[in-house]
């Protein structure tokens, strides 16, 4: 009853528990992981119903405790008209755009910073014996529906936004907004993903993640004018961040890009994505290859 | 004498254990300086649309941003101490092994938690505070007598931390779980301590507010002392006055539960 990732094992043949992917395409790879970390993420879903009024309370935690990023921002406006030449709305849909899909990628991924203590207990070994991908398993890990919170917080604000803001809306820009979104979940994803695989190497380093994480989503919550050239420039040709929000959201908003760039670039966050989640998938299977257990 | 030389030990364990992480401390080196960064960027647009908006101009409020940093872990912020472990020892029941120790359970807790915050001051603390002043203008003082008096503003932080903590991993005699106590100081802790925007900045009532609470003591007040802002004296009262509350408030709840521990026990 309580267990599908067993009975899955049980499911296979021996053969194929040895090696399971031997015989597999890229396709079949892909269709088995997302099952199995629909399985593991439905198993961590019913275990934390079990205590209802507890999820009640971490998931409005969550809400507020992001929230509260917001809150700063609201009190800074409550002391000046405009930031880096920004208004509250705009400032608002900037953050509302990063909030969201930080929070999706923090409900797939959020448990991905645990690699490193795994790699250190030599708890990843139980992965590994597996027939299932073990980037799904570490990825699905004590998957927590309470970071529901975060989305729900960064969609809220981005409502505010929309409704305050005076945009003249073309069918462009309206699909412009759920692909930004979709595609800066995949680039945080990828940060996420990368992050654990330096986590291979690093062993207790998953703060280093942090900063990338968190820090990358901080940066994008306000206008690419507040901060120096080079860091601009860094969070947009070396850790392409500014795709998340940035440059699609200034297409929407009707604003100049950072660094003088083209038009079209606001258009290029699924590209991006798509190449941020390869590398990251490359670094993920090498990180994974060196790995040696601790044998302990 | 034979306790002082006990909680000395305890307290030269905690900084140990710490310092035994020095990947995870070099790390958190590194995000304590990203964060400060941005937020030193993100701070210095503020004022320059409001020049001496609460009281500091530019480069005080950049100095704020790194010294905030360099104080987030020193006076744990969000949590994340002494107090996991305590409430984990609460829940399972081994607290009442603790309680037959011959050591007093505040006492020892507080030795360990101030071996911790020092480690985080030297470990956590100086590096972003340099890089912080190589590459921002900052407001530091030179005179040794007011980074004297800013340390002691910071141990009183730590120890109204410690109190404030305390009454946390208390809270799981009575509720189990202490999960959401926890989560509910850390929220307490990073908006009412000055961690994302300085106090002072905080319009009206709200500010008088969040500067009365004991919050206050952690970061804003120790900050004011270095740069000038507060008279040491006045935050030293305000700050112990707290500490003095809130440890006598732990005392009660430890023996109210501590006879607590004994029904559950029997």
């Amino acid at each position: 009853m309580d267990g599908p990732v067993q009975s899955r094992v049980g499911e296979r043949s021996p053969r194929a528990a040895e090696d399971p992917w031997a015989r597999q395409g890229t396709y079949a790879r892909i269709r088995d992981g997302l099952s199995a970390y629909r399985m593991i993420a439905a198993m961590w879903i019913r275990s934390t119903m079990a205590y209802r009024a507890s999820f009640a309370m971490t998931t409005f935690g969550n809400f507020a405790a992001t929230g509260l990023d917001f809150v700063a921002i609201l009190l800074m406006y409550s002391q000046i008209d405009r930031l880096g030449g920004y208004s509250l709305p705009e400032v608002a849909f900037l953050y509302g755009v990063s909030a969201t899909a930080f929070g999706l990628t923090d409900l797939a991924l959020g448990s991905m910073d645990r690699l490193g203590r795994r790699v250190r207990d030599g708890t990843l070994d139980t992965l590994l014996v597996r027939p299932v991908p073990v980037l799904a398993q570490v990825a699905a890990d004590r998957f927590a529906l309470r970071r529901l919170g975060r989305i729900t917080q960064g969609l809220l604000v981005f409502g505010y936004a929309v409704t305050a803001l005076d945009i003249t809306w073309t069918p462009l820009k309206v699909l412009l907004v759920p692909v930004m979104v979709v595609s800066g979940a995949a680039i945080f994803s990828a940060v996420f993903v990368a992050g654990a695989a330096f986590q291979f190497v690093a062993q207790d380093a998953s703060e280093v993640q942090n900063s990338f994480t968190y820090g990358g989503s901080t940066l994008l919550q306000y206008p690419p004018t507040v901060f120096a050239k080079d860091l601009v420039r860094g969070v947009t040709f070396v850790l392409p961040l500014a795709f998340v929000n940035w440059l699609p959201a200034l297409y929407v908003l009707g604003r100049p890009y950072p660094l003088d760039l083209p038009v079209w670039v606001a258009f290029a966050p699924p590209l991006v994505a798509a190449a941020c989640c390869a590398l990251a998938g490359a670094a993920w299977r090498a990180g994974l290859r060196s790995y040696r257990s601790t044998g302990s | 004498m034979g306790t002082g030389r006990l909680y000395t030990a305890v307290a030269l364990g905690g900084f140990r254990r710490y310092a035994t992480y020095r990947t995870a401390t070099a790390a958190g080196v590194f995000t304590n300086t990203v964060f400060g960064l941005i937020l030193a960027y993100i701070m210095s647009a503020l004022w320059d649309e409001k020049p001496h908006l609460g009281g500091y101009d530019q480069a005080q409020a950049l100095s704020y941003v790194w010294l905030s940093q360099a104080l987030l872990m020193v006076v744990a912020t969000m949590g994340g101490g002494f107090e996991d472990e305590l409430l984990e020892r609460i829940r399972t029941g081994d607290i009442a092994i603790d309680l037959y120790r011959p050591a007093d359970l505040q006492l020892w807790w507080l030795a360990q938690d101030a071996g911790r915050a020092l480690f985080h001051l030297l470990g956590r603390g100086v590096v972003p505070l340099v890089f912080g002043a190589l590459c921002f203008e900052l407001a530091l003082p030179t005179d040794p007598v007011t980074w004297l008096a800013f340390l002691v503003a910071v141990a009183l932080g730590v120890l109204v931390s410690f109190s404030l903590r305390y009454l946390v991993a208390l809270s799981a005699f009575w509720l189990l779980d202490g999960a959401g106590t926890a989560q509910m100081s850390m929220i307490a802790g990073v908006f009412c301590s000055g961690m994302l925007l300085p106090l002072n900045v905080f319009p009206g009532v709200l500010g008088e507010v969040v500067r009365a609470l004991p919050w206050s003591s952690l970061i804003q007040a120790p900050v004011d002392v270095l740069l000038g802002t507060a008279d040491p004296l006045g935050t030293y009262a305000f700050q112990g006055a707290w500490a003095v509350g809130l440890l006598a408030l732990g005392r009660l709840l430890q023996s109210a539960a501590t006879r607590r521990v004994v029904v559950q026990g029997g």
